[in-house]
This record gives C-alpha cells, structure tokens and sequence, in this order.
C-alpha cells in the first residue's frame, strides 16, 4: 500500500469518525442522566437526513440546515416527551423497550411514508468542494467534520463544566432525587439532554450523509449501534470517551476494509463490544460507580 | 385512563379479527384462484421488489380472471413481503403456501429466492421468478421457474462488451452473502480472465455499507480500466459517486439491478457513462403484447406516483403472471403438480420476449440490452447475444 493510499484511508476513517463521534454523544449524554440507552437515537439521525431532503427541496442551504436541526432537535424531544417520561418510575427496563419500540417506529414509518428506494442527498455545492492536496483528493465536508467534531464537543464539555445547566445535568446524574431535592427541574434537564442529543445527531446526519450521499429508512441502524459501542467504548456518560471511541471506531473500521477485511469490519465493532465489557466494563474513561445503599 | 386504554387494545385487535376473517372469504361467492407474490418490500431490496410486485398488480389489472374447466376464475393475488432477508423468506414462503396460492410468482433478489425454493418443492406449488438471476435458483428443483436470463449469460455479456471496449484490467465490487452480487461477480471474472484480461482488484463489502471509499481507494491504486460492480440499487450510488469523487475516472459497470431511474435521481451527473446490462427496452417492443404493456403500463405508474420510466423488473413480473395464467389454463386445473407439468411445455409471447423454460426451468433467453447513462436517461447501446 502507497503512503498516498494510505494517508486517504486515514483521511475517510477520521472523517467517518467525527461523524460516529457526534452521534455518540447523543447516547452518552442520555445515558449519563437517565442511565437509558436510547435505541431510537440511529433512527433519529436517519429522519434528520429525511428532513434535509425536504428542507432542500424548497430552501436555501443555509435555511434548509436551521430548519433540519430545529426539527430534528424537537422531534427528539417529543419522543422524550411522549414515549419516556411516563415511563420514568417503571423500571428501567421497560423504558428501554419503549426505546427500541420507538425505533422500530420510526423506521417503518419512514418505510411507509418514504419508500424503501433510497433516497438521493441532495448536494450542498459549498460542502462538496473537492480539494487535491498532492495525491489526496477529498471533499469539503471529508475535511471539515473531524474539525467540526472536536469544535462542537469542546463547546459542550464548556457548557457541562461552566455554566448552571450543565452543573444541574451533572448534578441530575450523579443522583437524580438528590437533584430534584436541591430545587433542579428535572424534566427541564432532560428536554435539555434530549435537544443537545438530537441536535448533535441532526449536525452528524449533515456531515454523514453529505459525503454518503443517500437515505434509506434503513440507514441509521448500523451506525447507531456502532455508536453505540463508540459510547461503551469510550465509558458511557462520559463525553470525550464517546467522541474517542467514534474516532477510533471509524479509523479501525476504514483500515480493515482498506486490508480487504471487509467480512470482519462490522464484526469488529462489536467483538469490541464484547470485549470490552468483560475486560473493562465501564469503558476507557469511564467512572466507577459505586453501589449506594 | 389506563383501563380505557386497555379496553381500546382489545377493541383494536378484535377489529384486526373481524376484518382479518371478512378477508379471507371470498366476496361474493364467485370461484378465485390464488397467486402468491412473494417479493421483497421493505429492506435492502424493498424499492426494486415493489416495482416487480407493480408489473404483477398491473398485469392482475389487465387480465383478472382466468378460464379452468370452463368457469371463469378470478386471479386472487396475496402478497407476501420476504423483507429481502433469507430467514424472513422462509416465514413469507409458508405463508403464502398456507392462503392457498397455486402459483408463486418471486422473487427480487436470488438469495431469498433459493431461501424459499425448498418449501415450494415440498408443498409442491410451482415458483416463478421474475428477475432472479443466480442458476442456484432452478437448478436442482423441479417446482422453481424464471422468465429471465441467467448470470453466467449477464456475466459474459459484461465481460465481452468490457472487452471489445478495450479493457484489459478490470476490478470487481461484490456484496459479501448476496447471492446475486458474488454470482454475477464470478461469472464475470471468469469470463474476462477467458478472453484474456486481468482482474486487478477484488473488492467486498457488507450489507448496508454507506462507506465505500476504502475499497474505492484500493481499487484506485490498482487503476483498472473498468469497474464491474453488480450490487443493489441501494448501493448503486454510493458507489458510482464516491468512486467520482475519489477521482477514480474507470468505467463502471453493472448488471440488471442498476436499471432503475431512482440510481440516475441519486448520482445525478457522476452517473454519467454507467454501463448496465438489462432484460427489456421500452424504446424497441419486441412483441405486440410488449407495445400494449408500455403504453398502459406507463399511465399505471403515474397512478402510482412513480417516475414514467419503465423498470425492467416490472416488466418481468408482468411476463411471470402471463406466464403463471398461461400454465393455469393449459393445465385446467388449480393444482400445484398440474399447474407445473404444464408450466414445462408453455411458451407465451410476452413483453420481454418469447419465453419457453428449458429442463432447468430457465427461460430460453439469449439476448441482452446493453445501456448506457447518457444526459440523465438509459440510452440504449446494444443487444448482445453470447452462446
């Protein structure tokens, strides 16, 4: 292998990455405060592709983009709203199947209201640029989501550390009544964790299917359960293990492909899984968390 | 609240009972013979799976009875979604053997297709697949037919027109565990290593991968002259536009899958020079019965909400089901092993073409339609035929 392909297989996995890094996050943070794994979260990211599709079709890019993330962010909320929250004193298990009831829902809903036919992604002309930089040729967007990944997480971990909300959500998921004793609004916290979850999955989705370039009710499964595992990986709660964990999925991912093992690059990812939990269950950086009684 | 939402649960699934039994009985006495359609409708291959299942409706429309023993029946379709998944197959298989189909017209895709072939055998009701193009699907039953070519053709007839184009180096693209995909693949790679070029790189990937700029990459530095990558519609694009935006200037080429408007509307412009072979051109009726179908079949579309541009597998389901009725009637009969005696000696003039099933049950076809992306549209190039 040349060190021109191999610098461009780096290229694609650290852009693949970012990508997978953004949606982790929205595992992360759910997780970290309502210790749920949010399986509906991939196909949240997969609408958000839909609504971009639409949005584009009538408006400017830079209109279409506000009006993807404003509803992909309340959509995540209204599935908070409508499918958890009366379920949050049953148990944890129950929450969880309406997640994965809510995925389910989503994507046969989009089967039913957008085809099976994939759809194209429309091109944003700026986003898709290509740039030759000697041998190396990539597009805009290659380039540009590692860079944004890491701007868009520093902010948040900002917002966590410095300001009020971010001390209520960690104050909420260090203990939940505590919190609620103290005078936080709980539920104002979690539409928060919901609206910055899907949020950052609508911002994934640009970045994801601008390079991949169609849609199908059926693209958000895989990668969010790569996500998922990038969230595990990295300790889940813990949001700059879940962007490292996207990355290092992402690359991993692109080099075994890049090796023509493209039968265990899937395969990987969640022998990942497996591993790790049996090895070390709280992930890279995760906390210990100590049983209270 | 929570009984009355209980109760409303339970009204909802009596209502499913009522309905579900009003169904199954036949509406007004009148006799009906049952087709099964069993075709993927949802999952990977769920867009080309519902333009077969379309040809097949449209066909039901324009021929809705048939004659057997001098009564008139009516053509009953019940169809069966296979998900585009083997296992989902199996289920989908059963249960249209469980409505009562005489006749099974499917499936897109060849892997479900062999997935279900056994239980068709068992239950001795004839199959026959419209656009499945893998040799494992006949081969071996007696119950399982086709009205389309076979891969080992396709794959030639690739290989050839690669050829003649002055090709020497070329790369394959496959789908790892699709039937169809690694088939075709093969059967080109050994044609062209027959004629005497050379596979330079060899290429695969997972169901439901977005991300093809690794194999792309690979497949770059090998720097073939043509790229044969026979894959789902799905796919299509993504691989047509990351292989262009690689720089990867090759031509591409594929087999009868890519023959659908939907991979033009995804790669707008990069899929410009895509080669494809087909089984159907709407611009040169072979038969009387192909210019009827494309007129009405064109407006059905519409009706449909779906782009005026005729799919091939559409009009393969269509030739299945003329197929289908033309074996009900010479067999007069509702029965599965009479229904196939006759299938064997059929031959009908439909709109791809005069089908007769050879012992295999495949139908006797030699012709190929070679088309090209040309300004957004399939232009037809060539009909190649290979002994």
């Amino acid at each position: 292998m040349s060190i021109t392909t191999f610098l461009q297989h780096c290229l694609t996995g650290i852009s693949l990455g970012g990508a997978y890094g953004l949606i982790a996050i929205g595992y992360t943070l759910v997780y970290g405060i309502l210790r749920l794994i949010n399986f509906a979260h991939g196909d949240i990211f997969m609408m958000a592709g839909y609504f971009m599709i639409f949005a584009l079709a009538s408006f400017p890019w830079p209109v279409s983009i506000v009006i993807t993330l404003v509803i992909t962010t309340t959509m995540g909320v209204v599935i908070e709203r409508l499918a958890y929250k009366p379920l949050r004193t049953s148990p944890r298990m129950s929450i969880m199947i309406s997640a994965i009831g809510v995925s389910y829902l989503l994507q046969n809903l989009a089967t039913y209201l957008f085809t099976a036919i994939p759809r194209g992604y429309p091109d944003i002309p700026l986003l898709k640029r290509i740039f030759h930089i000697g041998e190396l040729s990539a597009s805009l967007v290659t380039l540009m989501t590692p860079v944004l990944t890491i701007v868009l997480v520093a902010l948040l971990i900002i917002l966590v550390n410095k300001t009020k909300t971010g001390m209520a959500m960690r104050a909420a998921s260090k203990d939940f009544e505590t919190a609620k004793l103290m005078g936080i609004n709980i539920n104002r916290i979690i539409t928060i964790t919901f609206a910055i979850g899907s949020l950052l999955a609508g911002i994934g989705s640009i970045l994801y299917f601008t390079d991949r370039m169609s849609v199908t009710p059926f693209s958000g499964t895989l990668p969010g359960l790569k996500c998922f595992v990038a969230a595990v990986f990295g300790g889940i709660g813990n949001i700059p293990g879940a962007v490292i964990g996207g990355f290092f999925i992402g690359i991993v991912e692109t080099l075994l492909v890049a090796l023509g093992y493209s039968t265990f690059s899937d395969a990987f990812t969640f022998l990942l899984l497996i591993v790790m939990l049996l090895v070390k269950p709280t992930g890279l950086f995760g906390e210990k968390t100590v049983e209270k009684v | 609240m929570k009984r009355i939402a209980v109760f409303l649960l339970i009204a909802l699934f009596a209502c499913q009972f009522v309905f579900a039994g009003g169904k199954a009985e036949s509406a007004s006495g009148e006799k009906e013979i049952v087709i099964g359609v069993f075709e993927p409708q949802t999952g990977e291959n769920g867009g080309g799976g519902f333009q077969e299942v379309l040809g097949i409706r449209y066909a039901n429309k324009v021929y809705p009875t048939v004659t057997i023993g001098g009564e008139t029946y009516k053509v009953r379709l019940v169809e069966a979604d296979n998900k585009s998944d083997k296992t989902e197959a199996v289920t989908a298989a059963q249960s249209l053997i469980s409505s009562g189909a005489s006749v099974i017209i499917g499936s897109y895709g060849s892997g479900v297709s062999i997935a279900a072939g056994d239980i068709f055998l068992d239950n001795k009701v004839p199959a026959i697949g419209a656009s499945c193009t893998n040799p494992q699907v006949t081969f071996g039953n007696d119950y399982y037919f086709r009205v389309c070519f076979l891969d080992p053709f396709q794959g030639t007839v690739m290989a050839n027109y690669a050829w003649q184009e002055g090709a020497k180096k070329a790369a394959v693209i496959t789908q790892l565990g699709d039937d169809y995909s690694s088939g075709l693949g093969n059967f080109f790679k050994r044609a062209f290593l027959e004629l005497g070029g050379n596979v330079v790189s060899e290429q695969q990937f997972q169901t439901n991968t977005t991300d093809f700029k690794s194999i792309l990459t690979n497949i770059k530095a090998a720097a073939p002259d043509v790229i044969f990558a026979p894959s789902s519609i799905a796919t299509a694009p993504l691989i047509i536009k990351q292989a262009r935006e690689l720089g990867i200037t090759a031509k591409i080429m594929a087999g009868d899958t890519w023959e659908n408007s939907s991979i033009i509307e995804n790669a707008g412009a990069s899929a410009e020079g895509v080669v494809l072979s087909t089984f159907f051109d709407d611009a040169d009726p072979a038969t009387e019965e192909a210019a009827k179908f494309i007129t009405g079949f064109k407006t059905y579309l519409v009706e449909n909400k779906q782009p005026d541009i005729i799919p091939a597998v559409s009009a393969l389901g269509y030739d299945a089901y003329l197929v289908a009725l033309a074996a009900i009637e010479a067999a007069n009969s509702t029965e599965g092993p009479a229904i196939r005696d006759a299938l064997v000696k059929v031959s009908v003039e439909g709109v791809t073409g005069k089908i007769v099933f050879d012992e295999n049950g495949d139908a006797d076809k030699d012709l190929a339609f070679i088309k090209v992306i040309q300004n957004g549209q399939f232009k037809f190039l060539k009909t190649v035929s290979v002994l």
